[in-house]
């Protein structure tokens, strides 16, 4: 039996501890979609209108230079939250997020969450709750990949 | 943690050899591991190898340099001479990483507690049932080396099931790469993540931490060792346990240097520890995690 789009959305971790009407809500903006390996989930430069909650498969955020090509700086995986750009304007994309392998993951529409937080504060509230925890812990992560992490420290 | 096999200080041997005197051993073959990590294996001139258990260390002489402690890199089941893997940071491991086979080295040892997973330690935390996660940083998989080996050999004969989560600066800096992919084949779950790519690299980027999230042990019933540097592995330690981990059944392996690794000059002292003879490696819970995460004074 196939799993329904609210259970889908209760199982990933943004869910946790969110009720009954802002999971509805939620679902309210969500499908769900696929990806084949190699697939871009978020092309940069594009307009910021779709972010991805990882359920399987592994997902490469890139940025590109024009002398080194495509830069790998972090990967990430099921639990993830993909995207962030839909929250601030001017709602465009700063990286790719490419699949590593076969991923399956809930698009949630930005501009239709975006909409429904501001008529429900109390939802718009605990969602940017949920996305500021997820930020935190990925900024503290990439304080820490800027210390050489693996190589010397200065012992007493 | 158990001791037997450590240096008695009071005894000297038949020559009055005393535990400052280096056995001599020589370098029976050097591997460049990576760009600056050289695996040394020593045999002795004369007597038997040193008997060594997982996560101890060894002085090691560079004559005319200087003396510096080197874990253990092989493993008891090892059946070829003792091997050290020695990152090149300064004056005294550089002298060593430069060694040529044929060469003399100095061995004082073996010194030191050990990651509790030799067959006959009955009262080990960590061989006490479910599975065990061992996370290295760096150059910390070299102490962490052998207890892998005993780790997956016991697997094999029905012991818990090994994760082994690995992080790196770069592709180039993940060392013991065959046997990383040896422990895989024997049944272990082996991840890597690395802090920069490379365009050749298709594994994972970012913090070794990541890497717990699908690994796929089961946490209440999970032990852990964890060697790397100290921010690695207050990081490492804190993410386990809020995991569901259990404390007491996590060691970490605490560096400080040394000088006599004897427990005399205080050296190595770190908060009640002196660290060549109650360390290196140590409980996670009580007074380790609050040292881990706080300033020394
Ligand atoms: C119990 C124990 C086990 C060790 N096992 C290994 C091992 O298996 N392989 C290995 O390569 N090294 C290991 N080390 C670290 C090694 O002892 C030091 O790198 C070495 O003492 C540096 O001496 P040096 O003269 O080459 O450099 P120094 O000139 O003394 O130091 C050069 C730089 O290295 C830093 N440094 C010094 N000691 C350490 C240390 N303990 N850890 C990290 N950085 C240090 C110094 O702060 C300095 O920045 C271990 C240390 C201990 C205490
Ligand atoms: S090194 Fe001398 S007391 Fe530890």
């Amino acid at each position: 039996m196939s799993e329904s789009m609210a259970d889908l959305v209760r199982s990933h971790p943004v869910a946790a501890g969110l009720g009954d009407d802002a999971v509805a809500l939620l679902v309210g903006c969500a499908k769900n979609v696929a990806f084949n390996a190699d697939e871009l989930l978020i092309s940069e430069g594009a307009s910021a209108d779709t972010f991805y909650l990882l359920r399987r498969g592994h997902v490469a955020i890139e940025v590109h230079s024009p002398e080194r090509g495509a830069l790998v700086i972090e990967t990430v995986g099921p639990g993830a939250v993909v995207g962030w750009s839909w929250l601030v304007p001017p709602y465009r994309w700063t990286f790719d997020a490419r699949a590593l392998e076969p991923v399956g993951a809930i698009a949630i529409d930005g501009a239709c969450l975006r909409t429904k937080a501001l008529s429900d504060p109390a939802f718009g509230f605990a969602m940017l709750s949920k996305v500021s925890v997820e930020l935190l812990e990925r900024l503290q992560a990439t304080r820490l990949r800027l210390l050489d992490l693996y190589g010397r420290t200065d012992v007493q | 943690m158990s001791s037997d096999l450590r240096l008695d200080v009071t005894e000297s041997d038949g020559d009055g050899r005393g535990a400052l005197t280096p056995i001599l051993h020589r370098v029976v073959s050097r591997h460049q591991e990576t760009a600056d990590v050289t695996i040394l294996a020593l045999e002795p001139l004369s007597g038997p190898r040193l008997e060594v258990r997982p996560g101890q260390f060894n002085m090691l002489t560079a004559f005319g340099v200087g003396e510096v402690a080197i874990s253990v890199s092989s493993a008891p089941r090892d059946p070829g001479p003792i091997q050290h893997s020695v990152r090149d940071v300064g004056q005294v491991t550089h002298a060593l990483c430069r060694s040529r086979v044929g060469d003399l080295i100095g061995v004082r040892g073996p010194f030191g507690t050990d990651w509790r997973v030799s067959l006959d330690d009955v009262n080990s935390p960590i061989l006490s049932g479910g599975d065990v996660v061992v996370m290295a940083g760096g150059i910390g998989l070299a102490p962490l080396r052998g207890a892998v080996h005993e780790l997956v050999a016991r697997a094999r004969e029905g012991g818990g099931r090994v994760f082994v989560l690995i992080g790196a600066r770069e592709p180039a800096q993940i060392v013991f790469n065959e046997d990383l992919a040896a422990w895989e084949r024997d049944g272990a779950r082996v991840l890597v993540s690395v802090d920069r790519g490379s365009p050749q690299w298709r594994g994972r980027v970012g913090l070794v931490t990541t890497l717990l999230a699908d690994a796929g042990f089961d946490a209440s019933s999970a032990a852990a060792l964890i060697c790397g540097p100290e921010i690695m592995m207050r990081f490492s330690a804190r993410a386990l346990v809020d995991m569901g981990v259990d404390p007491h059944r996590i060691l970490v392996s605490l560096e400080r240097n040394m000088q006599c690794g004897l427990g005399w000059c205080g050296h190595c002292q770190l908060g009640p520890f002196i660290l060549c003879r109650d360390g290196p490696v140590v409980p996670y819970a009580g007074v380790v995690s609050h040292l881990l995460s706080e300033r020394e004074r």
